[in-house]
């Protein structure tokens, strides 16, 4: 059977398990799915945030998130994947981004989950800004993430 | 060509996207930076450490030293933080 690709950038909300259920619907190859799902925190330590807004740059983010998304699935044995991430205000509680990937077996699962994480965070054009108390700001990138990406290349 | 301005280097210039002439003498992103940079305040507030601005020419990622001959869009960002 073909593997499916997905990969959505959208304001609107998304349900995981629909997206699970959309992905492994049917099929009898597939022996692993493995979901991420990444929320908006109420706190950045110890602040409150009333909600992240995601800017984005239309066009660039589909293409980028595509890109690895056939990375991916040239690396490892993947049945398919599902890759969706939001922009605009969301509030603490909500889903920001959604990483599904299947595979016959867990290994390939996991680690193209994690592969497609890592370059989301530093290659993705998008970028969060905190609504606190006294306003607002950017979210810093952090090292640990470039970090995390790092090891793909090695 | 068109440039577009992503989170608070869209803030500083004041503006989310412009179309440019630069003179032929700006070969590279990087000085195309500086150029932008002797705009005004704006610029130079969001181009004050060119190190951590990223770039992309025709949506796709490329450093400083890139050649911006027959670019489209150019566009400038702080480093990504979505996921």
């Amino acid at each position: 059977m073909t593997a499916i690709v997905t990969v959505r950038v959208q304001h609107e909300d998304f349900d995981t398990a629909a997206e699970i259920a959309a992905l492994s619907h049917g099929r009898t190859d597939i022996g692993a799915v493995v979901s991420f799902s990444g929320l908006c925190r109420g706190n950045d330590h110890d602040t409150p945030i009333a909600a992240l807004t995601l800017e984005h740059y239309p066009g660039m983010a589909e293409a980028e998130i595509m890109r690895h998304a056939e990375e991916a699935m040239a690396r490892w044995p993947l049945q398919g994947l599902t890759v969706i991430h939001r922009h605009g205000r969301i509030k603490p509680g909500e889903n920001i981004v959604l990483v599904v990937t299947a595979s016959s077996h867990r290994q390939a699962a996991f680690e193209a989950a994690e592969f497609l994480m890592d370059y989301l965070k530093t290659n993705a054009p998008f970028w969060k800004r905190e609504e606190t108390a006294d306003g607002g700001s950017w979210v810093e990138a952090k090292s640990h993430d470039d970090a995390a990406t790092a090891r793909w290349t090695s | 060509m068109k440039v577009k301005y992503f989170a608070w280097v869209r803030e500083r210039i004041g503006k989310a996207e412009e179309t440019i002439e630069p003179p032929a003498d700006v070969r590279t992103v990087g000085e195309l930076i500086t150029w932008l940079t002797a705009r005004g305040e704006g610029y130079a507030y969001a181009f004050e450490k060119p190190k951590v601005i990223r770039a992309a020419i025709d949506q796709t990622h490329v450093q400083a030293d890139a050649a911006i001959s027959g670019a489209r869009e150019i566009a400038f960002f702080p480093p990504m933080t979505g996921g």
